[in-house]
């Protein structure tokens, strides 16, 4: 039985520099990287996969396997360069994981993306950034300084014949930059819109060449499981869903915070470690990981938070961005800010989501001024079916999460809105007659 | 209505378009302004370096020519589609697309307040309302005269990712966290007269234009402003949390284990 709190990647936090080289190798970093630059490439993949290491990004897609689809060999798509790309584009509402592990221990990172440039055979990699995070940019680059001032970059890296470049690059404010393909038409100068797939980025990504694209808190881990090997990984978690994970936990609670995890672990036992609901006002909705994870509620107090448990009930585990609402929140209210959201960032690329928001927005607007209809529920829900699974790219599906959760756990809260309404259609109308002559 | 006789294919046989050269209706106004001067280019050619294909530079120097204007101009389009061998158009469909891009001159400084639904619930919207009162300016609006100092530009923006630390707010995207409307008032009037209170994380205020240089990827001093504190009471809870009560994740073996061996090919 592992303890409540599994600090890995948080374990530098507190160290006074922690962002420098200095204090990072004083706490044995680039001591994987060396481990893993001895071995074959191969050997990599191989252990990332008996580590069953699973994105942290959201998606919960397997790593390794992710690295294996690189092709390898002297012809076709093998032969032509291949390329490292760190999704650090954090905008999910309720994320904010990343953020603070760049801020705090951007070694970490590098050092994940050298080890996985190895494994993939990339000699070029490019860290995307959001660029609101501006002091993240400043230390990332300051980090690749220090790297190949150490010869932890550039060419023939420690005399293995392995040479990295890496290049730090701002985004420019487009939380759709963080869906993989747009993210990789953002960084070749391009408007940030999704690709179709197939090709996946694996054959056909940045330049059209074979590209893994990874989360920071995915290749952050990486150097720790080199460190301690897939059984010490696999010590902590469930057997699909194994390791540490932070969970960034917001919200009315009493100690919002960062909460280094097994994954697996419950909101019950989370609010015990964040000392409970703030003022002792009693939880009425959450999300496991983000507003693009379809709401959870008090029955759902002992989920499993990993990629099995939060499916199981109805949801996703996302970016274990757990946002928590006391309840003095309206639910409707919540999710018309929501999707203020997606509509702003919907790209404009496909009709569905494009649409779609727009429509969602108008509605709930119009619900949450009170002038909603019995309609507009399955209207909502009428539209939400047109946008989910219609959309060129999971923006949409998200979009739709916390209306048809809301809707669904909250149905009630809607009604209620109508049920606020007048009976006449135009009150003010009213004044206008009182005093009229017969 | 008269239509044409016989149909398409009486007109003979079907060929290809002959070659086209388009010419520019409006005539490209010669070299981009001298405001971009040969500071501006050397920089951009160091960005430009740094990727595989120069395309991938446009981000960056879009960046750069908004750290030059306080916004990005039709000159600073036309510095960009010359630098990287584009048209116009093309870097225009790009400018238009991202937010952290102005079209109108910034302010000083550039206020973002994060309305997002977890910052809304815990009073982000009543500080955006006050702020927008307070100087009497709405989304993307600027305060004073832009560019001069103690100018400000207010909008409102989405989640910052700092939730743990709601309702957050940043000035030329450095963080000010846990602010109620009284903290964002006071921050406001201290940027007004020209003050820079220190960010709650990070480097010491700078102004809009420096920001934007440094998001191009100059920066004139890391050594200093890569300074600053990196985590705040809330980043650290977990972390302490488990150090008080003894909590650690399971102990690595002592020595690093081999890698797994390279398994067999079907």
């Amino acid at each position: 039985m592992t303890d409540p709190l599994t600090p890995v990647l948080t374990r530098r936090w507190q160290s006074p520099r922690s962002w420098s080289i200095r204090t990072y190798e004083q706490l044995e970093g680039y001591q994987a990287m060396r481990h893993a630059l001895n071995a074959h490439p191969d050997q990599v993949i191989q252990l990332v996969k008996d580590a069953g290491l699973r994105g942290r990004g959201g998606a919960g897609f397997p790593t390794g396997m992710k690295w294996s689809f690189i092709p390898q060999g002297p012809r076709g798509a093998g032969a032509k360069p291949k390329y490292l790309v760190i999704n650090a584009d954090e905008g999910e509402p309720g994320t904010c994981k990343d953020i603070p592990t760049m801020m705090a221990d951007p070694h970490s990172l590098i050092e994940g993306c050298i080890i996985t440039s190895y494994a993939i055979r990339a000699n070029f990699c490019a860290i995307y950034v959001r660029g609101e995070a501006l002091h993240c940019i400043r230390r990332l680059n300051r980090a690749v300084d220090e790297a190949y001032a150490k010869g932890y970059l550039g060419r023939n890296i420690l005399n293995t014949g392995f040479s990295l470049d890496i290049v730090v690059h701002a985004g420019a404010g487009a939380y759709i930059c963080g869906e993989e393909t747009a993210l990789l038409d953002s960084l070749e100068g391009r408007r940030g819109q999704p690709r179709l797939k197939p090709p996946f980025p694996a054959t056909a990504g940045l330049y059209a060449s074979p590209t893994v694209v990874n989360n920071v808190e995915t290749i952050a881990t990486v150097p720790a499981i080199v460190q301690g090997g897939s059984d010490w990984f696999r010590s902590m978690g469930s057997d699909k869903s194994p390791g540490p994970k932070i969970y960034s936990v917001s919200g009315h609670v009493e100690r919002p915070g960062q909460y280094e995890a097994p994954l697996g672990t419950t909101l019950r036992q989370l609010l015990e470690l964040c000392g409970g609901m703030k003022d002792g006002i009693p939880l009425k909705f959450w999300t496991p990981g983000g507003s693009s994870t379809p709401l959870f509620t008090a029955e759902h107090l002992d989920t499993p938070l990993d990629f099995e448990g939060a499916a199981a009930a109805g949801s996703m585990l996302g970016t274990t961005a757990v946002m928590v609402f006391n309840e003095t929140v309206s639910v409707p209210w919540a999710v018309m800010k929501w999707t203020e959201f997606y509509k702003h960032e919907s790209c404009g690329k496909c009709t569905p989501c494009r649409e779609g928001t727009y429509w969602l927005l108008q509605i709930l607007q119009r619900m949450v001024a009170g002038e909603g209809t019995e309609a507009d529920i399955e209207t909502l829900l009428d539209v939400c079916d047109n946008v989910l699974g219609r959309s060129f790219c999971a923006l949409g599906d998200g979009a739709t999460s916390p209306i048809t959760s809301a809707i669904k756990y909250f149905r009630h809260e809607f009604v209620e809105l109508i049920a606020a309404q007048p009976a006449v259609e135009h009150p003010e109308q009213l004044a206008d007659l009182v005093g009229a002559p017969a | 209505m008269t239509l044409p006789e016989g149909t398409p294919e009486s007109y003979g046989p079907v060929s290809g378009p002959e070659e086209v050269v388009w010419e520019a209706v409006v005539e490209e106004a010669g070299p981009a302004s001298p405001v971009f001067d040969e500071l501006t280019r050397q920089r951009s050619k160091e960005i430009i370096a740094r990727y595989p294909q120069s395309r991938s530079a446009l981000l960056p120097l879009l960046h750069l020519v908004q750290s030059v204007e306080g916004h990005v101009s039709q000159d600073g389009i036309r510095y960009c589609a010359e630098a990287l061998e584009l048209t116009t158009a093309e870097v225009t469909a790009v400018v238009t697309f991202y937010t952290m891009y102005k079209r109108e001159r910034c302010g000083e400084h550039l206020v973002s307040v994060c309305t997002n639904t977890l910052c809304a619930a815990l009073g982000g919207e009543e500080i955006y309302a006050r702020l927008s009162a307070k100087l009497g300016v709405g989304h993307e609006g600027t305060a004073g005269e832009p560019g001069a100092p103690g100018s400000l530009t207010l909008e409102h923006a989405e989640c910052l990712a700092a939730c743990d630390l709601a309702p957050v707010l940043q000035v030329n995207y450095e963080y000010y966290d846990n602010q109620t409307v009284e903290s964002a008032e006071a921050l406001v009037d201290a940027l007004v007269h020209g003050e820079r209170p220190h960010p709650s994380r990070g480097a010491p205020l700078t102004d809009f234009r420096t920001a934007s240089l440094e998001l191009a990827g100059i920066f004139d001093d890391l050594d200093r402003t890569v300074e600053g504190p990196s985590v705040a009471e809330e980043t650290l809870r977990g972390a302490l949390l488990a150090a008080e009560r003894g909590w650690v994740a399971p102990p690595m073996p002592d020595a690093m284990p081999p890698l797994p061996a390279i398994p067999e090919k079907d």
